[in-house]
């Protein structure tokens, strides 16, 4: 019996010692807005910057934000509990980023009949609950990316292509979006057919090897995400080619590294701290019932050896 | 993984009516503790305690329940089953095979998916009792295989279920005419009702115990213990199975990288629930209870809107003192 009276109370401390530890959390009442975030993730560099945009925003415009996603971006199940709970909340507004969207209908459609508005954000809905998407435009941003890429190598010469993935929408979009502005603004240069490297280092790099030893003449890579950029990078230096034009997409410690020293030109990012901005604004607009667009473009930047330490670029790196 | 550390210093009558009072006693604090835990959210928040968020805890503990359920089983018997994450994954991934792609009518594809559990189980058994592989290294091996496996069958790509009429009611429908209970969760209360008369009134149960308290002891009574120890992996397969079926109607979908690190939350919920890692003690009440306290706390701290890097602190405190407690009664009883 005292075991488990000792049991109790320890359990009973824990609680309280922890819960008290963790400082305000809020909950709901009160009566600024109140905006549910749930993301595809929380740990990585890059929803950290969207909290961050989401959080800065929210305290200039008086609201509350609370931002939660599962550990791993696979976990689908994790995401609907997160998505069931945030709406127990009664929110004034929910942002959502799906990691799978038709897995999450049923649980949107609910907060359509609770007149919660929900506004997409990172990648779109196959739905019709969400009253706008705020995201990059690939498409545009790797265009950026090829208009670079051209202007480095003066509109001439041969350039080979590592993207990422072959399904997923963004990978379709910075791949198109990139042969796509070369075909039409650069006649002078050769895009080979694109390799997939599934963002992975070692796999990217071999598949950099591989086209520096098939294509002598090769002058620029192109690299559609950090995974892909590093693996470019490390390709190329093996097989000593470093004077090849390699502009990349995404940041990261060893990709700025990599543009500081010189082996790589340049790359594409995009905005994370702009997409938190923008997700907490159109969420308010859409509480005060303003009509939204169907997208909403967040941004990206070119950024080089020239302007790495510029401030404002320096705010949407992430490393 | 033996009772080495437990030794029978005490007559086999006394150390089984101690052992029954020492599972009630457990029962009751775990209880105790989910009562408490929900009593200070209720207090903290007003959505706490309100039919639609008791349901979704209710829905949110089924994968982890169902999982824990069938591995109490292992963990009972001295064992542990690593591969319980991944191989629901895998069965998810197989249903989207049976139904999707070969087409069978669900009265026959579904069962086969759960099948293919008890599949996984018999395998991990075998590999634990034929080649004498430790359990932690043939389930972790396993672990490995199902999540590769997953995503070879399903291309790496989710599975949908949407031409596949009913499917998603196995999980979100309501067999409750009018009220709206999804019979995920009746599921789970049947089958955990199930296994606890398997546990406690038949032949399987009583080796399940003597098996984890005394191997050798066991063995030497004439039972042989092989072929148990494998009857008792392929039983729990099945739950595996189930819940692969019961989430991927849930999702609409088989998600074949979902499930990594869901061994280890089923894990948690058994011990929470007073099972003994080291075999020979446990019940499948206390099971479901600790399922539950883990859903509880996850509910409740998010919709207390607690930061989640403390959510997991705090989830991980309450395991130790779980465990901590039931060391204390160790030492005492």
């Amino acid at each position: 019996m005292t075991g488990r009276k000792i049991g109790g109370a320890l359990a009973a401390a824990a609680l309280g010692l922890t819960l008290g530890a963790c400082g305000p959390g809020g909950g709901a009442g009160g009566d600024q807005p109140y905006l549910a975030i749930v993301s595809k993730g929380f740990q990585h560099q890059f929803w950290q910057a969207v909290k961050q945009g989401a959080e800065q925003e929210a305290r200039r415009r008086g609201a509350r934000v609370t931002f939660v996603g599962p550990a791993t971006e696979q976990d689908v199940e994790e995401q609907m509990n997160m998505l069931t709970n945030e709406l127990a909340k009664q929110p004034d507004a929910l942002g959502f980023a799906a990691l799978d969207s038709r897995a999450a209908a049923p649980l949107l459609q609910q907060a359509k009949a609770n007149d919660i508005p929900v506004i997409a954000f990172d990648s779109g809905v196959d739905s019709d609950v969400p009253l706008t998407t705020v995201a990059t435009d690939n498409r545009a941003a790797a265009a950026e990316a090829a208009k670079h890429m051209a202007e480095l190598l003066d509109g001439q010469g041969e350039v080979a292509m590592v993207v990422h993935d072959q399904t997923s929408r963004s990978g379709i979009d910075r791949r198109d979006g990139f042969t796509e502005w070369m075909a039409s603004n650069a006649p002078g240069i050769t895009v080979l057919p694109p390799q997939y490297g599934g963002g992975d280092q070692l796999e990217s790099a071999n598949i950099t090897k591989s086209f520096l030893s098939a294509n002598p003449n090769l002058e620029g890579i192109y690299a559609s995400n950090e995974g892909s950029a590093i693996g470019v990078i490390k390709g190329a230096q093996e097989s000593g080619r470093e004077e090849v034009t390699i502009v990349g997409f995404d940041s990261g410690k060893a990709q700025i590294d990599a543009i500081r020293n010189g082996r790589m030109a340049g790359a594409v990012t995009q905005n994370p701290i702009g997409m938190g901005e923008r997700l907490v604004d159109s969420a308010l607009r859409a509480v005060e019932g303003a009509q939204l667009p169907e997208s909403i473009d967040t941004g990206y930047f070119w950024y080089d050896h020239e302007n790495l330490d510029d401030p404002k670029i320096k705010e949407v790196l992430y490393q | 993984m033996t009772a080495l550390d437990d030794p029978p210093d005490e007559s086999e009558e006394r150390r089984g009516i101690t052992t029954a009072v020492k599972g009630r006693l457990q029962q009751l604090l775990a209880f105790g503790s989910l009562v408490v835990i929900s009593a200070f959210f209720s207090v903290a928040s007003p959505f706490f305690f309100t039919y639609g968020n008791i349901t979704a805890i209710l829905f949110s503990t089924v994968v982890i329940g169902t999982l824990a359920v069938g591995t109490t089983f292992v963990i009972i018997a001295g064992g542990i089953d690593l591969s319980i994450g991944t191989g629901m994954a895998l069965c998810a991934v197989m249903s989207g095979v049976f139904l999707v792609h070969i087409g069978l009518p669900p009265a026959l594809g579904v069962p086969a998916a759960i099948l293919f559990g008890g599949l996984i189980g018999l395998v991990n058994g075998m590999n634990v009792a034929l080649l004498r592989i430790p359990p932690f290294i043939a389930t972790l091996a396993m672990m490995l295989v199902a999540e590769g496996l997953a995503l070879v069958l399903s291309g790496s790509a989710p599975i949908y279920f949407t031409g596949v009429e009913g499917y998603v009611e196995i999980s979100t429908g309501s067999l409750i005419p009018g009220v709206d209970f999804p019979n995920a969760v009746l599921v789970l209360l049947g089958i955990a009702a199930l296994a606890g008369l398997l546990l406690t009134r038949t032949v399987l149960g009583r080796y399940t115990y003597s098996i984890g308290s005394n191997e050798e002891a066991t063995e030497l009574s004439g039972i042989d213990v092989r072929k148990w120890k494998i009857g008792i992996y392929a039983f729990a397969g099945l739950f595996i199975g189930l819940a692969g079926v019961l989430i991927s109607a849930r999702l609409g979908s088989a998600q074949p990288a979902t499930g990594m690190g869901y061994e280890l939350q089923a894990i948690a919920a058994v011990v929470l629930g007073g099972t003994s890692l080291s075999g020979g003690r446990g019940s499948i009440l206390g099971t479901l209870i600790g399922a539950l306290i883990i859903s509880v706390l996850n509910n409740g701290l998010q919709i207390m809107s607690i930061p989640q890097e403390w959510q997991n602190v705090i989830l991980g405190c309450v395991i130790l003192v779980a465990v901590y407690t039931d060391i204390i009664r160790k030492r005492r009883g």
